[in-house]
């Protein structure tokens, strides 16, 4: 187990002027033993990230340490680390022990102790069963597992994660979701896991990092990122339906946006008017979208409103007022969140 | 009729077409066998020859059922000796001369192939692409171009009448590169890191993990090499000149001599029957594998 502290991290392809810088410094402290999620947009840069602190990318500047070792000019194999790809890059020639051992025989590990190591992981992931079989005779789920399995026997300072649930299907990905929380706990091995999925983000985080256009918008705990994003951008990447992000808001000072989340206005007698424009039912609660009364931009503003609550008709005009104490105020030119 | 059905899934139109109309049906299956019947009565009749003696098939009209010396003209091809006014070598020798030299081009193009696809797609080094359009381009330079320079080398190194001599010229491959390089290019990126992150080094991916993925590639390569070594003759037409290196495509030519001489044919058709096994052997027993290399990839 180990820390990983990532120094001014850039990452350019090409060199000179043609360069195109993908990662633009990014720097993080993550203690041992932590769960820290990247999430991002695709394209956010964030596969890139985790591939530099795999050694699969090489660092165009900045540092990265594992353990206190900077590891930048090391191979992957000995950097101490594990990584799950998306579509788990199994051997399709190899059966399930051999894919799991195949690391163990390069370092030379003795026969015995592989055994005794596959059959360990093997018993945590309930792969026992399959040993022997190949993995194209497996269910996507079980290579998931094997995928793992491959990379716990390996006992390293850090697993990596590269979105390694997007190709399951939704009930899957929630049982496995909870499988790697298990997982950490039991071993308590540092983990940094990539993800486009907000839900996979909000749930597995210890801490998490929202990256988007190759810099880091915002690292914290889920409980933070979501009450107090860091910017516009976090704001409307986390939460859903996002969060409004209101210019034209009754009281509103020029160059601030008013933030606030849907779940957090409720329709009140007085207040901010709105005509609603739609309604959706959504089960256990329901989105009201409406458009401002007083101004003729159209600015939408989402609702979200328990399913006790009257339904209001379509063209009807409602009146809305914010929790006070949920209102987030964002610089309207840097999108940064602005503490007033 | 359910196989047809089966395979059609792909083309249900066109299938459908065909198998609702029997005239169609009959049609193909006449133009089929007339096609097999052509391709198959000058090997009957190379058959027929062979089981007969030298001078009932050269009576007119020669005879178009096997005769009862086919035990004999075997034996006096396989072991030489016959009466023919050309060669008379024994042709089990040149059959494993052959073999010989078919067995070394295969493994030799195989190997060589597959590592320089190895180098071109998994390395970066200078030059890199100049190297690989080279090897494209020797690929539009068939063998006959360069066999004046060839064979200026291969003397001057004194290696005619040798193995050396009949295979070295003929091992570089710009196809099986190729073929190579495409099956390379098409296993996952991921694949390849994985294994670095197991701590495999280059050679230790190529060995364990791109070998055994390209096994089919390889047995369908080897169908093809095998048959392209065996047939092999200008080559070894100029490259040998004594009768103990000759492969037998060479042998059976220098069987026939020219002019009014008396050959024995049922001896020289005996040797060419002889000839076709190896290469229909190895293509019977591969042919499974044959059409998985050039049809499914194991990935």
């Amino acid at each position: 187990m180990a820390s990983i502290t990532l120094n001014n991290l850039i990452k350019r392809y090409g060199a000179g002027k043609t360069a195109n810088q993908v990662i633009h410094g990014v720097n993080a402290q993550i203690k041992d033993g932590e769960f820290i999620v990247i999430v991002g947009p695709s394209g956010c840069g964030k596969s890139t990230l985790l591939r530099m602190v795999a050694g699969l990318e090489e660092v165009s500047g900045g540092e990265i340490r594992i353990g206190g070792r900077v590891v930048n000019n090391l191979e992957p194999s000995e950097r101490d680390i594990a990584m799950v790809f998306q579509n788990y890059a199994l051997y399709p020639h190899m059966s399930v022990f051999d894919n799991m051992a195949y690391g163990l025989k390069i370092a030379k590990v003795p026969l015995e102790e592989i055994k005794i190591r596959v059959d360990k992981a093997a018993k945590i992931l309930e792969i026992g069963p399959f040993l022997q079989r190949k993995p194209r005779e497996l269910s996507g789920g079980q290579r998931q597992r094997v995928a793992m399995g491959r990379a716990i026997v390996r006992q390293p300072q850090v697993f990596l994660f590269d979105e390694p649930l997007s190709n399951l299907d939704a009930k899957l990905r929630a049982q496995t979701r909870l499988e790697i929380q298990k997982l950490h706990r039991e071993l308590g091995i540092t983990s940094l896991f990539v993800t486009h999925d907000q839900v996979e983000a909000m749930t597995l985080a210890q801490r998490m990092i929202v990256m988007n256009g190759g810099v880091m918008e915002q690292f914290g705990t889920p409980e933070e990122v979501y009450t107090r994003p860091a910017s516009t951008f976090v704001a409307s990447f986390i939460g859903s339906p996002p969060m409004n992000l209101l210019k034209d808001a009754p009281e509103a000072h020029s160059g601030i946006i008013t933030g606030i989340r849907p779940e957090h206005l409720d329709i009140t007698p007085h207040g901010w008017a709105l005509k609603v424009e739609a309604v959706e039912m959504l089960g256990a609660e329901r989105l009201v979208y409406g458009r401002w009364a007083h101004s003729a931009t159209d600015e939408m503003v989402i609702i979200r409103t328990e399913e006790s609550h009257a339904i209001p008709t379509v063209g009807s005009t409602i009146h809305v007022t914010p929790r006070a104490d949920r209102i987030h105020h964002f610089d309207a030119t840097t999108g940064k969140r602005l503490d007033i | 009729m359910l196989g047809a059905a089966l395979r059609c899934g792909n083309a249900s139109l066109s299938c459908a077409m065909v198998e609702r109309n029997r005239f169609l049906s009959f049609l193909a299956h006449a133009v089929m066998i007339l096609g097999v019947l052509i391709v198959a009565f000058p090997l009957y009749l190379a058959f027929v020859a062979s089981t007969h003696t030298a001078q009932e098939i050269v009576q007119a009209p020669m005879p178009l059922l096997p005769g009862s010396h086919m035990w004999e003209t075997y034996s006096k091809a396989l072991i030489g000796g016959g009466a023919g006014a050309g060669s008379t070598a024994p042709v089990a020798h040149m059959m494993w001369v052959s073999l010989m030299s078919a067995l070394i081009i295969t493994f030799g193009k195989i190997t060589i192939s597959l590592m320089s696809a190895f180098a071109i797609v998994y390395f970066r080094f200078p030059f890199k692409g100049f190297f690989f359009w080279a090897i494209f381009i020797t690929l539009m330079l068939p063998v006959e171009v360069r066999i004046g320079p060839t064979y200026k080398v291969v003397a001057d190194l004194g290696m005619l009448n040798t193995y050396a001599g009949l295979t070295i010229p003929l091992i570089a491959s710009a196809t099986a590169t190729f073929l190579f390089r495409q099956f390379f290019m098409s296993v996952p990126d991921e694949l390849t890191e994985a294994a670095r992150m197991d701590g495999a080094s280059p050679m230790r991916f190529f060995i364990d993990i791109l070998l055994p993925l390209s096994k089919t590639s390889i047995a369908a390569l080897f169908v093809i090499q095998f048959i392209y070594g065996w047939n092999q003759y200008l080559w070894p037409l100029l490259a040998t000149t004594s009768e103990d290196m000759y492969p037998v495509v060479v042998g059976i030519k220098m069987m026939v001599a020219g002019g009014d001489s008396q050959n024995e044919w049922n001896v020289v058709m005996a040797t060419a029957l002889l000839a076709m096994l190896p290469p229909s052997v190895v293509v019977i027993l591969m042919q499974k594998w044959f059409v998985k290399g050039l049809v499914d990839t194991e990935k």
